[in-house]
Formats: C-alpha cells, sequence, structure tokens
C-alpha cells in the first residue's frame, strides 16, 4: 500500500523539472546563450528532491558549485535561475553570482558556495543561530564527497556534533571529484562511517531511490527538530554527465555509465508510480508537458530580461542596512 | 569618567553591547572557560560569569570553523564577535573571511548580510615569527570587509560597538603591545595607553581618522603600536624646530583619505609608519593615494618606515630591528628636510 504521506508525485515533477531544467541549460550553454561555466545535477536529482521534500521555506539550504537542482527543490523559482545563469539583472543574485552561486533567501537558500566544503561550518552557524533564536528551523548542508577530505569538513561537522545543532549534512558520493575517482582519494567504502568520529549517526542510503531518501532525511530533520543534533548521510549516486562544461568524461568506462543509467532515478521513480497504482503513462506525459511549459517559461523570462548595467559592478559590496535597530 | 587599558575597554565594548542586544554573542578559544584566559589576552574575562557559556562560546582549536560558525550565525539572524588568539592564526580561516564572509552579500545581491566582527591580536612580541604578524593590510585587499585599527581605549571601545552594530564584517585587530601593561598575561615591554572613557554611552564612527597631534612641517601617518612611535618621534622633533602632524586613521576600511590628504596639501611632506612588511603593505597604498590625488602640494619625496621584508624574528634585539623604532620615524622625517 502506498504511503499518502509520501509525496512520491510532486517528488516526480520535482525531479523531472530539475532534469529538464539541466538539459535546456546544457542545449543553451552549447548554443553559446548562456556564458561561463555550468556543473550539472543529471542523475543525482533524488537527493535534492528527497531531502528537501521535508523541508519549509523557512528552512535554510547550503549548497556547492552543483546547485540548480537544490535551488529548483527548494522553491527558487526556476526563471530567476535561468536569468542568472544568462547574465541578466533579474538573475536570483542579480547577475553577481551567476551558476556557482544561484539561491534566493526568501525561500531560504543561500548564495551556493563554490568553494569545496566550505559552506559545512557556515551551515553549522546557520543552526546555532536557528537553535539560539528560539526557532525550529533546520539547516541542510549539500555537498560531494570530494568535501569530505577538506579540513572545513572536519572543523564543521565537529563543531556541530559538539553543540546538537540541527543541521543535516548531505554528502552526494557521485563516485567522483572532477575527473578523481573515490579509490584514488578514500581508504573507506563509506564516508558516513566518518560521522561516528563526530559522534553523530552517520547513514548511507541509495542516493538514486528518492523514497529511500525521503525516509532517511525525515528521520534526521526530525532529528534536528528534536534537538538531538546533527546527522551525515551519506548518498551513493551517480552524475549522468560531465563535470563541467565539455568534460568528454574519458575517466570512466561507457559500461559503468550504461551500468548507471539502468538505475536511473527519475525513471525507477516513474516505473514505481505506476507500480503502485499512483501515475498512469497519461499522468506521467502530462506532468511532462506541464515541465516543458514551466522550462519554457523561464528561458523565455531569462531572454527577456535586460542584462545589468555594468556599472551595477560597483554595488553590494556592502550591506547599506548599516545600523540596524 | 573611568581610565581604563585597551583590554578593559574592548571588555566594557563587549558587556554593553552583549547587555543591549540579546543576539551579540562571542565565540572563539579560551574566551570563557572557568579558570581559564578570558582570551589570550584577558579581554572576555568574566564575561563567562556574566552571560553564561551559550553567549561566551567556547570552541575547539578550529579557527576555519570559528569563522565558519560566525558567518553563518550572521547570515541567519545573530551578532557574532569572533576571535582568534593571535592574528596569525587568521590565515587558517583565510577561505572563509576572505571567499565567504566577505562575497556573500554581493553574491546574493544584496539581500543577504554577514554581521560579524572578527577580533584579532597582532604585533611583534619576542614570539618569533608565527605568533607576531601585522596583517592588516592583507584584509585591506579584500573587497566586503571592513578592517579596524584602534589605539587607543576611547577608540577601542567605540569602534568595537560601532562594529558590532555594523551590518558588514568587521576586523578589528588590536595590537598586543596596547592592551595594557598590567594583569596576568601583560606583555613585557607592553605600553600603557590608559586613556579616559566616558561613563556614558557612545560610538566612534567606522570611517573617521584623528589627528592626535597638529604640526604644520610633515605629517606622519601611524597606526596602532607605530601610531605612539610617530607621537614620540613628533615631541623630539619639535625641540629641534620641526612640527610634525600626527594622523591615525583609526579605520583601515573605509579609509579618512581626505584627512590625511588635507594634512598633507598643507605640510607637503608625508612619513608613513607600519609594523607590516614593507613590500605590497599598507603604507604603499596610502603613499599611492596621495601621489595621485596631493602629488602638486608635495615638497618631498613620499616616505615609508616599516618592517623589512623578513618574518618577525624572535631575539629581542632583532625584533627592536624590526619593527619600526622613534628613531627611524626621526631619521626618515630629517631626510625630507
Amino acid at each position: 500500500m502506498p504511503n499518502p504521506e509520501v509525496p512520491l508525485l510532486d517528488m516526480y515533477r520535482t525531479m523531472l523539472t530539475i532534469r529538464r531544467f539541466e538539459e535546456r541549460c546544457n542545449y543553451l550553454f552549447m548554443q553559446g546563450r548562456i556564458p561561463s561555466t555550468l556543473h550539472l545535477y543529471i542523475g543525482q536529482e533524488a537527493v535534492a528532491t528527497g531531502v528537501c521534500a521535508h523541508l519549509r521555506a523557512d528552512d535554510y539550504l547550503l549548497s556547492t558549485h552543483r546547485p540548480h537542482g537544490h535551488a529548483i527543490a527548494k522553491g527558487v523559482a526556476p526563471g530567476a535561475i535561468m536569468a542568472e545563469l544568462f547574465a541578466k539583472s533579474t538573475g536570483c543574485c542579480k547577475a553577481k553570482g551567476g551558476s556557482m552561486h544561484v539561491g534566493d533567501i526568501q525561500v531560504g537558500m543561500f548564495p551556493a558556495i563554490a568553494i569545496v566544503g566550505a559552506n559545512i561550518p557556515i551551515a553549522a552557524g546557520v543552526g546555532l543561530a536557528a537553535k539560539r533564536l528560539g526557532t525550529d528551523r533546520v539547516a541542510v548542508s549539500f555537498f560531494g564527497e570530494g568535501a569530505a577530505n577538506e579540513g572545513a569538513f572536519h572543523e564543521g561537522m565537529n563543531m556541530a556534533a559538539i553543540w546538537d545543532l540541527p543541521v543535516v549534512y548531505v554528502c552526494e558520493n557521485n563516485l567522483y571529484a572532477a575527473s578523481t575517482p573515490v579509490s584514488v582519494s578514500f581508504k573507506i567504502e563509506n564516508i558516513a562511517d566518518r560521522a561516528a568520529a563526530y559522534g553523530m549517526p552517520g547513514v548511507v542510503v541509495d542516493g538514486n531511490d528518492v523514497e529511500a531518501v525521503y525516509q532517511v532525511a525525515g528521520e534526521a530533520v526530525a532529528r534536528a527538530h528534536r534537538g538531538e543534533g546533527p546527522t551525515l548521510i551519506e548518498c551513493k549516486t551517480y552524475r549522468l554527465c560531465g563535470h563541467s562544461r565539455s568534460d568528454p568524461r574519458t575517466y570512466r568506462s561507457k559500461e559503468e555509465e550504461a551500468m548507471w543509467e539502468t538505475k536511473d532515478p527519475i525513471l525507477r521513480l516513474g516505473e514505481r508510480l505506476k507500480e503502485m497504482d499512483l501515475a498512469t503513462d497519461e499522468t506521467l506525459a502530462a506532468i511532462e508537458q506541464e515541465v516543458t511549459a514551466l522550462i519554457d517559461e523561464a528561458v523565455a523570462f531569462a531572454e527577456e530580461s535586460p542584462l545589468p548595467e555594468p556599472t551595477e559592478t560597483l554595488n553590494h559590496v556592502f550591506s547599506l542596512e548599516d545600523q540596524e535597530g | 569618567m573611568a581610565e581604563m587599558s585597551i583590554a578593559e575597554a574592548l571588555r566594557q565594548a563587549i558587556r554593553e553591547e552583549m547587555a543591549r542586544d540579546p543576539r551579540v554573542f562571542c565565540i572563539g578559544e579560551d574566551i570563557g572557560i572557568k579558570g581559564g584566559f578570558g582570551g589570550a589576552f584577558t579581554v572576555t574575562l568574566g564575561l563567562s560569569e556574566e552571560f553564561g557559556h551559550e553567549r561566551i562560546l567556547d570552541t575547539p582549536i578550529s579557527e576555519a570553523g570559528i569563522v565558519g560558525v560566525a558567518i553563518g550565525a550572521a547570515m541567519a539572524g545573530l551578532r557574532p564577535i569572533a576571535d582568534v588568539q593571535y592574528g596569525d592564526f587568521l590565515f587558517c580561516a583565510m577561505d572563509q573571511l576572505a571567499n565567504q564572509a566577505a562575497k556573500m552579500t554581493y553574491m546574493s545581491g544584496g539581500t543577504v548580510k554577514v554581521p560579524m566582527v572578527m577580533r584579532a591580536p597582532v604585533g611583534a612580541t619576542s614570539r618569533g615569527p608565527q605568533h607576531a604578524q601585522s596583517l592588516e593590510a592583507f584584509f585591506t585587499h579584500i573587497p566586503g570587509l571592513k578592517v579596524l585599527a584602534p589605539s587607543t581605549a576611547y577608540d577601542a571601545k567605540g569602534l568595537l560597538k560601532s562594529a558590532v552594530r555594523d551590518d558588514n564584517p568587521v576586523l578589528i585587530f588590536e595590537h598586543k603591545l596596547l592592551y595594557g601593561s598590567k594583569g596576568p598575561r601583560s606583555e613585557r615591554g607592553a605600553l600603557s595607553p590608559i586613556g579616559e572613557v566616558p561613563d556614558e554611552e557612545y560610538l566612534v564612527p567606522i570611517g573617521e581618522g584623528i589627528i592626535r597631534r597638529e604640526g604644520s612641517d610633515v605629517t606622519v601617518v601611524g597606526k596602532l603600536l607605530t601610531m605612539y612611535r610617530a607621537l614620540a618621534a613628533a615631541e623630539r622633533l619639535a625641540q629641534e624646530g620641526i612640527e610634525a602632524e600626527v594622523i591615525d586613521p583609526r579605520t583601515l576600511v573605509p579609509l579618512d583619505k581626505e584627512l590625511i590628504l588635507e594634512s598633507v596639501r598643507k605640510t607637503g611632506r608625508l612619513v608613513i609608519v607600519e609594523e607590516d612588511n614593507l613590500t605590497g603593505g599598507w603604507a604603499a597604498d596610502v603613499a599611492a593615494i596621495v601621489a595621485e590625488e596631493a602629488f602638486f602640494w608635495l615638497d618631498a619625496p613620499i616616505k615609508r618606515v616599516s618592517a623589512p621584508d623578513t618574518p618577525a624574528p624572535f631575539a629581542p634585539v632583532m625584533e627592536q630591528f624590526y619593527v619600526p623604532s622613534v628613531e627611524r620615524v626621526i631619521e626618515a622625517v630629517k631626510s625630507l628636510f
């Protein structure tokens, strides 16, 4: 029996939105309509979606150089993200950040932090504020497995643990830090094992199974709400795309990629929905259409938006509300 | 009015701001442990008894963690005063300061603010090269950070209070030889800039320098310890008929350029004294500003008196050679006439 508490259909829509958004970004990038570089989230959609399904708009999210999926799952408007990628003044960072820094604090997402591991102690601080201000907000920090070898990981995880802060640390282990495989960087099998060193629970989950991610994240968020402190969740997943622009992925085999394609989290959830009689092919096709319209709208918004004035460079170096009340 | 050392003035500022605003808290190493030091230089001594350990938050030895936690707490509504034992340790937290604290507001298009204070002791005090550096110039180079360098008790209190109320990351550099010469953690050879501090509430605005001594013949700019070296030099120069105007910028970012330029337009000569290394130092920047904006008022080349381009040595005799002395300031001034 399907559990009606689990918003599987909503999560399917979110995952598909992320997938189609990323595919469109890639297409626009290849056409030269998006400048800079892109770190796409294709293949990892179940992680952001399963975790963020538990978050309210006033819960906090801290992200990485690969943030589009987190942003969509947290509720940042796709048009504002796309406009940021187009370097337009209507972008969610007013074109000051670009792809690696998308966020919108109105929906609880700070500008994404593109220095690997750096958001880990910051998330602890956000959790500290949430706790001290007497709120029941939680802070979620997403990072790749590469971040687990940064010093900031150690310092931040330890501080979150010693003060029992309401933080959920989500390690997206997609097996490669850029081109470097985990076998080169880790002696251990599971990064979640490191949680024990800080005295916090560590959980390994199939990051391509959104139901499993949802389940584990729910427990971690509940634990944070109960004041019992942080959790480290390791989501085993795979990036079904390159690390960044024009990555020919010659560091991994076609066989490996083909194997992971059979574990595509969106295809899996689609099958599961049908199996559970929660959707038919028609329902899924209707969602597909809905998502396509949403992405079309986001691209149109981005294209129609004005470029920033060059002198806009000079604004927002400092916060102007200098003397608070 | 009360007579206070800089350490006491800073402590009083923290106490007042914490009492005024429940969002203000201190975070750092050894700041509130019972029977501990009250910070490396006693600034937070006794505050954990007044405010509790939640608001005088002792941390592991994790500088990047301390700064990262302070940033996150500031972004989510608190107003942290972070502390490291020695300024040199800020290098351990450089990513958090330079990439995170400084750029968060900008990257958010002005929608996120980081109202945090970072306190750090600087200055050579016979501890060798890794507990001695004057780091101000590094941080003046990073847009998004405000940088303060108070040299008196009055300014230390007033500027720290302004820093706590500012909505941006503010670094406040304190010189180890200026905290005060009494107490269990006092430094050998420390000056005692005991100053009068009003009983009533006051703030020293960020971005305003001050003329410590008026003079018409030469402008000498000094900050922290070197401000006192400049003042001592000025007194001796006066005996020889040279009247030096001594300027204490107090804030390095944003810099009160006009105060320095006006003085140079009056005196026609400029000497900048700082304890940092010469190359790429803050003095070079002040020299460039004056060269660009007041060149035609200059009667002589601009002179910098700084530490040489070496690490700070341990041996007291070498350290005395390293830190700009009163004699070197006098010599530099005289070379302009």
